[in-house]
């Protein structure tokens, strides 16, 4: 059992504690893992993406193939669509659906979100929106987070609540409780 | 006892060479290599044992200091991106005449694809053109024991040893089973001064002695377990370092493998898997190191495909796609592009000082149509993007000044060079000199934010002393300005930009503000410790 996934969004959202807290879960839960980052120049405001790849066999390549990506997780619903070629043909989308507009041709809000949900499997919520209405700003990607939980066959929500702490535990309690009530409210934002 | 940790490749080796009794680092910081030392700063065990770690100005600086380090008896390792090795390559092919006395191990990571470089050089043929022994991890596990490989192999062939790296490898993250630390080396001098005296008849009998260690380190190379031959049937394939993951993700059964981790290349191997093969493909992340010099161990009637006959791509780094469309499947994407989008380049933070330089440049500089500015590496290498455009040329650390000198030389004015202050130190301060002493007509824009902010805010070499180095260079007093580039300064900074530009010699303005980045981890470490 295998799941792959491509992670979105622009240098500064807060992609890369996603990738860490489902790595922590991963590896806590046994299973391998390879998760590609690219760091340096395009940190700053521009699109940034990880591969983040999960199985119960070894994984070889870093990178997922083209058509291969279980999930595209984006931070940024311009930046889940730049990544489709390597979405697979059952593969789901989950995303803000909150434009982040510093680029002066962003394409049309209302085209974008209507190509996107065109797509066979997408879900969107404004998760800045969400966070903010929890006073908890800086969580948005655990809302986010939350709202995968459900396209994580290979890791259950215990497993992604478990690590949240884990990560989060040396930046205090109420750090931990903010992204705990992030992701809950991504999770069953769905229901 | 034995643990399992999630480490970046970078990461790995950095823990490898720690637990194979590391006594310094030295590096410059370059993407994508900088995590490997800044994880030995923040390594507790580094602490414990006193491992020397402070970045250094340039890669030369390191690779010298390094040696030094190897020739007291200790080992150190020496980290950089791939370009770093131009910097350092005097030191670096000079090291293996000398040879060393402490492991000395030297990763260099490349770009191929240029996600954060000028160019996709290949260091192995560095290490070729050095006659030393070159390790290539093919994963992270890899990374973590190859480098206590490395260091005991550099102490019983006396040779430094390239590690070299890619982008892939060095930023991807997978667990990593690691061991007990091994003591460090004790104090012991080299005492051959026949060795490290490179006079031309010390030095010609260390080269021939060089030369002639290159059977052992092939015989070596030809049994080491990290190059392995599985055979088959039909096509035999040829996977160096990380290509080894891309083939074993998409490769059909029953083909012949030659797993490639340490060169020379083993001719041994090469000539195996060609006898049970029918053709073969050599997949390289990189240049067509090994592709080349197989053409020419099996000679030209054997097929031999991969970079060079374009069964592979020419440029950029290999994947899973163009890996499986050399072995005739392509993994075709299922959902096409989309249509509501746009690029999205990488751009200068809101609030930084180099915007605010870029803008009073560009607003004097509209009134100098014949006006040229040469940039160089780091941020501000941004500001030939949108909206700014303001630089015309970005080359090599260091080559601002000295190209806005020369193009002056020719007749260019006004010659402006832009360049960071890690850059500045890294490379720029020969070349003030070279402009001081020539008196060039150059305006030169030292952006100074205190840090070297592209690679994530490491110390600068440089930092508080700038004004004190450019007057040492023999700039003169009434020419060398420091400003605050803020938005209510822009008339101060226009009115010295213009008075410079209309001094026939050098002149060097200093805007100084911190990196908006460094600013606010610091302000967070403030709060969090309050």
């Amino acid at each position: 059992m295998k799941t792959d996934i491509k992670l979105a969004g622009v240098g500064g959202q807060g992609i890369l504690s996603i990738a860490t807290v489902i790595g922590e879960a991963a590896t806590a839960a046994g299973l391998n893992l390879k998760q590609a980052e690219v760091h340096g120049m395009s940190q700053r405001g521009g699109d940034v993406q990880s591969d983040l790849r999960l199985s119960t066999e070894p994984i070889f390549s870093d990178q997922i193939p083209l058509g291969g990506a279980d999930l595209i997780l984006s931070m940024e619903p311009m930046e889940a669509l730049r990544y489709l070629p390597y979405l697979a043909a059952d593969g789901a989308v989950v995303t803000s659906s909150k434009p982040f507009v510093n680029i002066p041709n962003y394409p049309e809000e209302n085209a974008l979100l209507a190509e996107l949900d065109a797509l066979p499997k997408v879900t969107r919520m404004d998760i800045d929106a969400v966070a903010k209405g929890l006073q908890a700003p800086r969580s948005a990607n655990m809302v986010l987070l939350g709202m995968a939980a459900r396209h994580l066959g290979i890791l259950s929500p215990a497993d992604l609540r478990t690590a949240i702490r884990t990560v989060f535990a040396r930046k205090g309690e109420q750090v931990v409780a903010d992204n705990l009530k992030a992701f809950d409210a991504g999770y069953e934002g769905l229901q | 006892m034995t643990e399992k940790k999630l480490l970046l490749g970078d990461e790995a080796l950095a823990l490898g060479a720690l637990h194979a009794g590391l006594s310094g680092v030295y590096a410059y910081p370059g993407t994508p290599s900088t995590e490997i030392t800044e994880y030995i700063q923040q390594a507790p065990l580094a602490r414990e044992r006193g491992v020397r770690s402070r970045w250094c100005t340039n890669e030369k600086t390191a690779m010298e200091a390094a040696l030094g380090m190897s020739y007291a008896g200790k080992r150190a390792l020496v980290c950089m991106k791939h370009v770093g090795m131009n910097v350092c390559a005097d030191a670096f092919v000079n090291a293996g005449v000398t040879g060393v006395k402490g492991g000395l191990v030297v990763v260099a990571a490349d770009d191929p694809s240029m996600h954060s470089s000028q160019n996709e050089q290949d260091s192995r043929f560095y290490g070729k053109f050095a006659l030393v022994p070159i390790l290539e991890p093919s994963n992270q596990q890899e990374c973590y024991e190859m480098m206590a490989e490395a260091f005991r192999l550099s102490e019983e062939v006396r040779l430094p040893v390239l590690m070299r790296m890619v982008t892939r490898l060095a930023h991807s993250r997978a667990a990593v089973t690691v061991g007990e630390p091994l003591p460090q080396n004790g104090l012991e001098p080299d005492g051959e001064r026949t060795r490290w005296v490179l006079l031309p008849g010390n030095a010609k009998r260390q080269y021939a002695a060089l030369v002639a260690s290159q059977p052992d380190l092939l015989a070596r190379a030809e049994a080491s377990p990290r190059n392995s031959l599985a055979l088959g049937k039909g096509l035999g394939v040829i996977a160096c370092g990380i290509a080894y993951n891309y083939v074993r993700e998409v490769m059909p059964e029953g083909i012949s493998l030659l797993k490639i981790s340490q060169y020379p290349l083993p001719e041994r191997l090469v000539r195996e898997l060609a006898a049970a093969s029918s053709e073969l493909l050599v997949v390289e992340d990189g240049q067509p190191f090994v592709e080349e010099q197989v053409k020419a161990i099996l000679g030209a009637g054997y097929p031999v495909t991969g970079r060079l006959t374009g069964r592979l791509p020419r440029t950029g780094e290999l994947n899973p796609d163009n890996v499986a469309a050399a072995f005739g499947r392509p993994a075709p994407a299922v959902h096409a592009p989309a249509h509501n989008l746009a690029p999205r380049p990488p751009q200068l933070c809101q609030g930084c000082g180099h915007r605010d330089v870029y803008a009073a440049l560009n607003q004097v500089l509209a009134d100098f149509p014949t006006a040229r500015v040469f940039g160089d590496i780091g941020c501000y290498t941004l500001g030939a993007l949108p909206p700014y455009r303001a630089i015309d040329t970005c080359v090599d650390m260091g080559a601002s000044i000295t190209m806005a000198k020369g193009a002056a030389d020719a007749g260019v004015h006004p010659a402006v060079a832009v360049i960071g202050d890690s850059t500045f130190t890294h490379s720029g301060m020969t070349s003030l000199l070279d402009a001081v002493n020539d008196g060039a007509a150059i305006t030169v824009i030292l952006s100074d934010n205190l840090t070297t902010a592209m690679t994530g805010g490491q110390d600068s070499a440089g930092t508080h002393k700038f004004e004190a180095i450019c007057l040492a260079l023999g700039v003169e007093r009434e020419h060398l300005h420091v400003v605050v580039p803020l938005p209510k300064n822009m008339e101060e900074i226009t009115r010295i930009i213009r008075e410079e530009l209309a001094y026939k010699g050098v002149s060097v303005i200093i805007p100084q503000r911190e990196c908006m980045q460094t600013l606010a981890r610091r302000n967070r470490q403030m709060r969090a410790t309050q």
